[in-house]
């Protein structure tokens, strides 16, 4: 089975400040690591290749210094990595990343593509939908838990807000994960010393055989208008007590029914 | 200070870290308290590849180069015990079950037991003391009779750690008690054989996520082919060389458990206020924090240095790895009752770490030779160094 897991790094949101001029995150500032769901993503490729045998080829689409992120996977025990990045990728969005990578895919073959649910930077959440789309594969967004996978079809339980959805679907198939999944090992001690030693491939959007006209900052349809940081109202709260649980629960009644809350 | 370690131990430093801070340490306090053995901590370390660093290369270890890699062991241990010395000690217990093995077994005993050791899937035990027999090891009275092709043990050993979780023993018993201390040897039990129960888990002031039993033996009989080496009478030159083997682990024990509680002290002390300020800016704290990062560092070189000496062939330092336990484990002593003391009354709450740490510091005092046990090695080896000058 082939496995691929596409992997995004991101700022360090445990260290991230916003600059309240411009409502942009101040990337300088913060150090980087691996989007967080992007190792459930990774863990559970490990999963699948421990229980159905293949290889997990790790890729991501950013610049030279992602390969130490990708290293990372290689110490979990990822089989393979692979850097994309050429200038002709700067300032891609979302639709154009997901062409790149659908075509980074089809170059490596895929049987289960494996995304976390979105990047922790931007929280789109729309690279894995839109390379399956690209793909025109068959796709299942915010998986908790694989119930049953073969070489021809998965069934999986998505997390959802008022419950699960079973989702049965062919192979080749893309999958989005969400944190409950798994818990993502460490790097093992002879994962780390082949992550030292591991040499990560770069490709190129030729390499890709990729469509120039198809990605970039001029390729890319995203336009942001105004990003700000809301502000918060405080002073609002108000505090319903009475004599005894009763009592409060009378007057929580009555004031839910003030404003609309409760008929 | 900088010790120049090399890529490897690096890495052996850096994931036993990771897994001290992202597992052991959410769980230390309830397994403290609740005496709960580490059985998914070890599966960790296993997966991670840190049960076999002492262990040959071509036994499944990670020991490699000729060096024994007691300095890897070091660096878990250390590590690990910085965040837990009670969770830390299943593995260092195993190493010291193992070392006989590593020391005397003979080629084939080694392909059979070392591999499983090695890989994580078994732990391994030690079982020396007695009831009556604890520094002075030589009055043991467990014996083992031979019988055709087995041996036949009967008695007990006392306070064992990893007792009733290991599944390979090495027990010492007396093939000729009229020979004394040459007529005791070493065998390899494995957990199940008939005639080998365990007694109660002891209930401890500290390293309380440790198993510690009874190991009985009432006609308990073993194979011939499990006596360590093929030859009776070896029995008390491998458990000396063990326990000189196996002194850097507990040193590092006690210096993990050292520096971890230093670490707490020190991020405590920053956070803190009285009087109006935090209470790092007294003069009063600094002292004791800058005495406690003498002490640990001054450990810490010792532990190093004498690690790095056996690895790479040193012959006699039984001397230097009996300075090292006993110092270190003085250190873990002091230095947690002074992080105790900088906490003040929340150091003596359970709600803070520093208390296990007190309390898991003592026992480094203790086993594997009483901090008194090593003055007087140290001290015999000292005087016959220098008479053996003067000839």
């Amino acid at each position: 089975m082939k496995i691929v897991v596409c992997v995004k790094q991101v700022p360090d949101t445990t260290n991230i400040k916003v600059d309240p001029e411009t409502g942009t995150l101040k990337r300088e500032t913060a150090g980087t690591v691996m989007n967080p769901f992007d190792m459930y993503a990774i863990e559970e490729g490990l999963r699948l290749k421990e229980k159905l045998g293949g290889t997990v080829t790790v890729v991501s689409m950013g610049l030279p210094m992602a390969k130490d992120m990708l290293k990372i996977a290689i110490g979990m025990g990822a089989d393979e990595a692979v850097l994309l990045s050429d200038r002709r990728l700067a300032g891609s969005d979302t639709w154009a990343t997901s062409y790149a990578l659908a075509k980074t895919c089809e170059k490596l073959g895929y049987d289960v593509i494996l995304f976390g649910k979105q990047a922790v930077d931007g929280d789109t959440a729309q690279v894995g939908p839109s390379t399956a789309a690209y793909l025109n594969a068959p796709q299942i967004t915010w998986v908790k838990k694989i119930r049953e996978i073969n070489e021809k079809e998965i069934i999986a339980e998505r997390l959802m807000e008022d419950g699960t959805d079973v989702v049965k679907a062919s192979l080749p198939v893309v999958l989005t994960v969400v944190k409950e999944i798994n818990e993502p090992r460490l790097e093992s001690l002879k994962g780390k010393m082949r992550a030292k030693k591991y040499e990560v491939p770069t490709w190129t959007l030729d390499d890709i055989a990729g469509d120039e006209a198809m990605v970039g900052v001029k390729n890319s349809p995203t336009r942001v208008n105004k990003s700000w940081t809301p502000v918060r109202e405080f002073g609002k709260a108000e505090l319903i007590s009475g004599a005894d649980a009763a009592e409060t629960a009378d007057k929580l009644y009555v004031k839910l029914k003030e404003l609309g809350f409760v008929k | 200070m900088n010790y120049f370690l090399t890529d490897e131990e690096q890495m052996i430093l850096e994931t036993s870290r990771e897994l001290a801070v992202k597992k052991v340490k959410p769980i230390r306090e309830h397994y403290d308290a609740e005496g709960i053995f580490p059985w998914d901590i070890v599966k960790e370390m296993s997966n991670l590849g840190l049960c076999g660093l002492y262990i040959p290369e071509e036994y499944g270890g990670m020991a490699a180069g000729g060096s024994k890699g007691i300095m890897q062991l070091v660096l878990c241990v250390e590590e690990m015990s910085k965040i837990c010395g009670g969770i830390s000690l299943a593995m260092a217990a195993s190493a010291l079950g193992t070392f006989p093995i590593l020391l005397g077994a003979t080629d084939e005993q080694k392909k059979k037991y070392l591999p499983d050791i090695a890989e994580g899937k078994k732990l391994a035990a030690f079982g020396l003391t007695e009831a009556g027999a604890g520094s002075d090891a030589g009055s043991m009275r467990t014996t083992a009779v031979k019988k055709g092709g087995k041996y036949v043990l009967n008695g007990t050993k006392q306070w064992i750690t990893n007792g009733s979780e290991a599944e390979t023993y090495t027990v010492f018993a007396m093939t000729d008690k009229a020979k004394g201390t040459r007529g005791c040897s070493c065998f390899i039990v494995e957990k199940g054989t008939p005639g080998f129960t365990f007694g109660k888990k002891e209930n401890k002031m500290g390293i309380r996520a440790s198993a510690t039993t009874e190991l009985i033996f009432q006609d308990c009989e073993v194979p011939a082919e499990n006596l360590v080496g093929g030859r009776e009478g070896l029995g008390f030159i491998h458990a000396v060389g063990t326990l000189n083997h196996s002194r850097p682990g507990v040193a590092a024990q006690a210096l993990g458990i050292a520096a971890g509680a230093l670490d707490e002290a020190l991020a405590y002390s920053r956070q803190r206020e009285q009087f109006g300020t935090k209470i790092s800016s007294f003069q009063a704290v600094q002292h004791i924090l800058a005495n406690m990062a003498v002490e640990v560092e001054a450990a810490r070189g010792l532990v190093y240095n004498v690690a790095r000496a056996v690895d790479k062939g040193a012959t006699d330092f039984a001397k230097d790895s009996a300075m090292a336990k006993y110092y270190a484990s003085e250190v873990a002593m002091r230095v947690t009752t002074n992080a105790v003391q900088v906490f003040g009354g929340y150091g003596y709450m359970k709600e803070y770490p520093v208390e296990k740490m007190m309390r898991d510091a003592k026992i480094t005092q203790i086993y594997e030779g009483t901090s008194q046990i090593q003055l007087n090695e140290i001290a015999a080896k000292l005087i016959k160094e220098q008479a053996m000058k003067k000839k």
